[in-house]
C-alpha cells in the first residue's frame, strides 16, 4: 500500500518526514542498519528541496513510500517538488581521494544517495519533479 | 544531538550522543568554530553515542579536521559505531579522518 506525506518545504519539517520514513520502515520490518541508511538518503533529498526547489517562497514536498514483500523485501520511496526542473542526479560525483584540505563540501548527500539505494532515477511529471528510490534487502 | 565537551590542557575532548543530521549540524559547527582556537593541539570527537550521519554531519566533521590542520594539531575520532563507520567508508572520509 502506497503511504505519503505532504508537507511544506521546510526544515522545521524534516523531524516529521523522517519519523514518517522510519515508521514505514518500522512497519516494513527493515533491518535497522539498512533503515539508518534509507533514512539518511530521504534527508539528503528533502533537504536539497528545502534548499534549492523554489526560490522566494515556501512551496511542498511530497514523500511517498510503499513497501513490497514478494520475493524480496522492497521498499519504493519517492520525493517530489514543484519547483523547476531539476535532476539532482546529474551532478559530478565528489572525489572522494582528496584529502581533507582539498576536499570540497558539495554534492556529497547525492553521492551518498546513489552509492546507498539499489535503483535511483528522476522524473519530470507535468509541473514535479519526482526523484524515485528503491532499496531491497 | 547533545555535545559534551572536555578540556585537558592542550587537548579537547567532544562527545556527540544523538542524531548528527542537517539541523544538528550547525550546533555542531559553531561549537568546532568556538572550541578549536590557537592553543589547542588535539581534538577527540567521541563518536559512541552517535548512531546516525548525514552529508551536513559529515561537512561538519571536515570543518573540524581542516581546522586542526590549521591549527597544526591532531584529530582523532573514537568509538564509530558500525553504521555510520559505513557511510564514512562510503564517503571516503574514512581515509581522511584517524580513527582510534
Amino acid at each position: 500500500m502506497n503511504k505519503e506525506i505532504n508537507v511544506e518545504a521546510t526544515m522545521d519539517n524534516l523531524d516529521a518526514v523522517l519519523g514518517f520514513i522510519e515508521e514505514n520502515l518500522e512497519l516494513a520490518d527493515c533491518p535497522m542498519k539498512i533503515a539508518m541508511k534509507i533514512v539518511v538518503c530521504v534527508e539528503e533529498l528533502f533537504v536539497n528541496v528545502v534548499n534549492y526547489a523554489y526560490e522566494g517562497f515556501v512551496g511542498k514536498c511530497k514523500i511517498t513510500f510503499e513497501a513490497l514483500n514478494n520475493d524480496e523485501n522492497k521498499v519504493v520511496i519517492s520525493i517530489s517538488d514543484q519547483g523547476k526542473e531539476f535532476n539532482p542526479l546529474e551532478k559530478a560525483d565528489p572525489d572522494t581521494t582528496l584529502d581533507a584540505d582539498e576536499r570540497e563540501i558539495g554534492g556529497l548527500g547525492i553521492f551518498m544517495v546513489k552509492n546507498i539505494m539499489n535503483h535511483i532515477y528522476y522524473e519530470r511529471s507535468g509541473e514535479n519533479n519526482i526523484i524515485i528510490m528503491e532499496k531491497s534487502w | 544531538m547533545e555535545i559534551k565537551k572536555t578540556q585537558n590542557d592542550t587537548q579537547l575532548i567532544m562527545e556527540i550522543s544523538g542524531r548528527l543530521d542537517t539541523n544538528a549540524a550547525p550546533k555542531l559547527i559553531a561549537d568546532i568554530d568556538e572550541s578549536l582556537v590557537e592553543g589547542v593541539k588535539s581534538f577527540v570527537l567521541d563518536m559512541a553515542d552517535c548512531d546516525y550521519v548525514a552529508s551536513s554531519g559529515l561537512r561538519a566533521i571536515l570543518g573540524a579536521q581542516k581546522k586542526m590542520n590549521a591549527l597544526q594539531g591532531t584529530m582523532v575520532v573514537k568509538n564509530v559505531v558500525s553504521d555510520v563507520m559505513e557511510v564514512f567508508e562510503m564517503t571516503g572520509f574514512a581515509d581522511i579522518l584517524t580513527f582510534e
